[in-house]
């Protein structure tokens, strides 16, 4: 792989660009792998990545139905944060934020890391004391964050309306390092890296069924033919209870659309990244200037990536109160992705009752930034069985009541 | 917007008007039940890829739940039915096995 650096830009200036190469090879099938990643999002690219680097574990298949990154690591706000309630979420959504931080250098590529600082805002009692409960809890678990009162929330972010008359600003829950990154280049970056191993990433190639032997995965068919594995993993977000059909078994996940909208691009007028729980919705500006705003999900299975269009009404409604300024601006685009819904809004890492065969999702309106740490946690799981990261996030827990209950931290979309 | 015929009512409604109540015909457990028992009651879903029954209640209307059989993969809607009803009626089945030849009752169930 030839190195990314200010050199190589000098040197290809001088040479009319000609001397780039391909990111990452477009390679046919073989017909066995040691291990095949159904899904190109960032976890599924995430997972590949720590397999090789971490376990030198590289005669990988990464496949995809669409094109790399096309699904929901496509389509979020990207917004990263560690600040959950329980032990184990914080453990693996901080190992993650933590490996934000120096993921272009690790991938050598700009993943445009920002931790401008994540503010989510208590606009109810109630809110005030769970965001309270949270930080003191954070304290415990050594991920760095505060509450804030209404007059500091005022000077963090001077564009807000503190005073509104339905949900006056109480304060907030405020985490200075968290932030945002460029979504699509995440997906690159690690395609990149793991295309440089020798590993395949197969685009449009669909995943059509799940092959077993007593028990035991041995490979699965697809829109190329039939690739044969030892070990098979399922990271496909919305579409993990298909994937989990084709294998035999359910999973307890529902499938709904979430969706986001960006305005025309202003000059900067927000630095940091607000979140605004009790009216559904979250802002921040992205470096062309296009303010991003994300709502709430729909409330019924669909698998279109298309939603409702009253919840878009729905959010912006909401947050023209708290911000006026947007009141102002005409919206570009909206879209929508399929997210993967659990009961208690925790993800699910975890084997399966098929031999062989682990899966990866759940991690519903909120796993963009957990990708490096659900990739460090889940390669390590497939190459040695079993995690510390991935212990309590299994798809067996709702059985035993063993719920990672997170609908305060993550009830809301981001 | 999706619109339902809400069959307590008789009127046709805009998703504004209904909540979304999940998968239908689940087997409500008592308190004997295993675990793996109230698991499947209570958190696994079919979740499919095409053919979904579902419950619906209208909010803002008549107060009533009903149910309906969608696809998820196009959004069609086969039909809506009482809401009294372990299971879906003939002709919704039929409609729905003559629209996707590659579905049945028995193997959804
Ligand atoms: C509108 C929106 C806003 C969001 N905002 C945030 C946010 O601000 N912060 C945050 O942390 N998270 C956010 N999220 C959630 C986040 O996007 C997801 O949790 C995360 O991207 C999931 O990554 P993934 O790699 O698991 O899934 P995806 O990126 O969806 O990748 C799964 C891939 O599997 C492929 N696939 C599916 N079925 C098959 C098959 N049969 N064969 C082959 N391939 C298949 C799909 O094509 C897809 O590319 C948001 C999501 C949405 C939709
Ligand atoms: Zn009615």
């Amino acid at each position: 792989m030839k190195r990314y650096s200010v050199f190589a830009i000098a040197r290809e200036a001088l040479r009319q660009h000609q001397g780039w190469n391909r990111a990452w090879a477009s390679p046919e099938p073989r017909s066995k792998y040691d291990v095949i990643i159904v899904g190109a999002g960032g976890h599924g690219l995430a997972t590949a990545y720590y397999l090789g680097k971490n376990f030198g574990i590289t005669n990988v298949a990464v496949i995809e139905k669409g094109w790399l990154g096309g699904g929901n690591t496509g389509r979020n706000t990207t917004i990263i944060r560690s600040n959950y309630l329980q032990d184990p979420s914080a453990a693996i959504y901080e190992k993650s934020r933590s490996l934000y931080e120096t993921m272009s250098q690790d991938l050598n590529y700009n993943v445009m890391f920002s931790p401008r600082g994540v503010l989510m805002l208590a606009q109810t009692e109630h809110e005030v004391r769970g965001y309270k409960r949270t930080a003191q809890a954070n304290a415990l678990q050594g991920v760095t964050t505060e509450f804030v009162d209404a007059k500091r929330v005022k000077e963090i972010c001077p564009i807000m309306n503190t005073d509104g008359p339905r949900y006056p600003v109480l304060g907030g829950l405020w985490q200075a390092r968290g932030g945002t990154a460029r979504h699509d280049a995440v997906a690159w970056g690690y395609a990149r890296a793991c295309s440089d191993m020798g590993m395949h990433i197969i685009q449009q190639c669909e995943v059509k069924g799940v092959t077993t032997d007593g028990g035991k995965v041995t490979g699965v068919s697809t829109t190329k033919g039939d690739i044969g594995c030892d070990k098979l993993g399922m990271v496909v977000a919305g579409h993990a209870s298909h994937l989990a059909q084709m294998a035999g078994f359910q999973l307890p996940i529902e499938s709904v659309a979430l969706q986001a909208l960006v305005s025309e691009p202003i000059k900067p007028c927000m630095d940091i990244v607000v979140m605004a729980n009790t009216v559904h919705g979250y802002l921040s500006q992205s470096d062309k200037g296009e303010m991003v705003i994300g709502g709430g999900t729909d409330g019924y299975n669909n698998y279109t990536q298309r939603g409702s269009f009253h919840h878009v009404e729905e959010t912006v409604r909401a947050l023209v109160e708290t911000f006026p300024m947007l009141a102002q601006l005409k919206m570009l685009r909206q879209w929508g992705g399929i997210v993967d819904v659990t009961g208690d809004r925790s993800p699910i890492l975890s084997k399966t009752p098929v031999d062989g065969c682990f899966v990866n999702c759940g991690w519903g309106t909120g796993g963009f930034k957990a990708i490096p740490g659900s990739g460090w946690a889940m390669a390590e799981l497939m190459a040695k069985g079993h995690s510390p990261l991935t212990e309590e996030f299994t798809m067996n827990r709702f059985r035993h009541g063993k719920f990672i209950d997170e609908s305060v931290a993550a009830g809301v979309a981001h | 917007m999706l619109m339902l015929h809400c069959p307590n009512c008789g009127r046709d409604v805009d998703e504004t008007d209904l909540h979304a109540g999940g998968e239908a015909h689940l087997r409500r457990e008592g308190a004997e039940a295993s675990a793996e028992a109230f698991e499947d009651y209570l958190f696994m879903r079919k979740n499919p890829k095409g053919v979904h029954f579902e419950r619906w209640h209208h909010t803002f209307g008549c107060g009533k739940w009903f149910h309906a059989a969608r696809d998820t993969a196009t959004l069609e809607v086969f039909g809506t039915y009482s809401a009294q009803t372990s299971e879906p009626p003939k002709e919704i089945i039929d409609r729905i096995a003559e629209k996707r030849p590659n579905w049945s009752w028995e193997s959804d169930t």
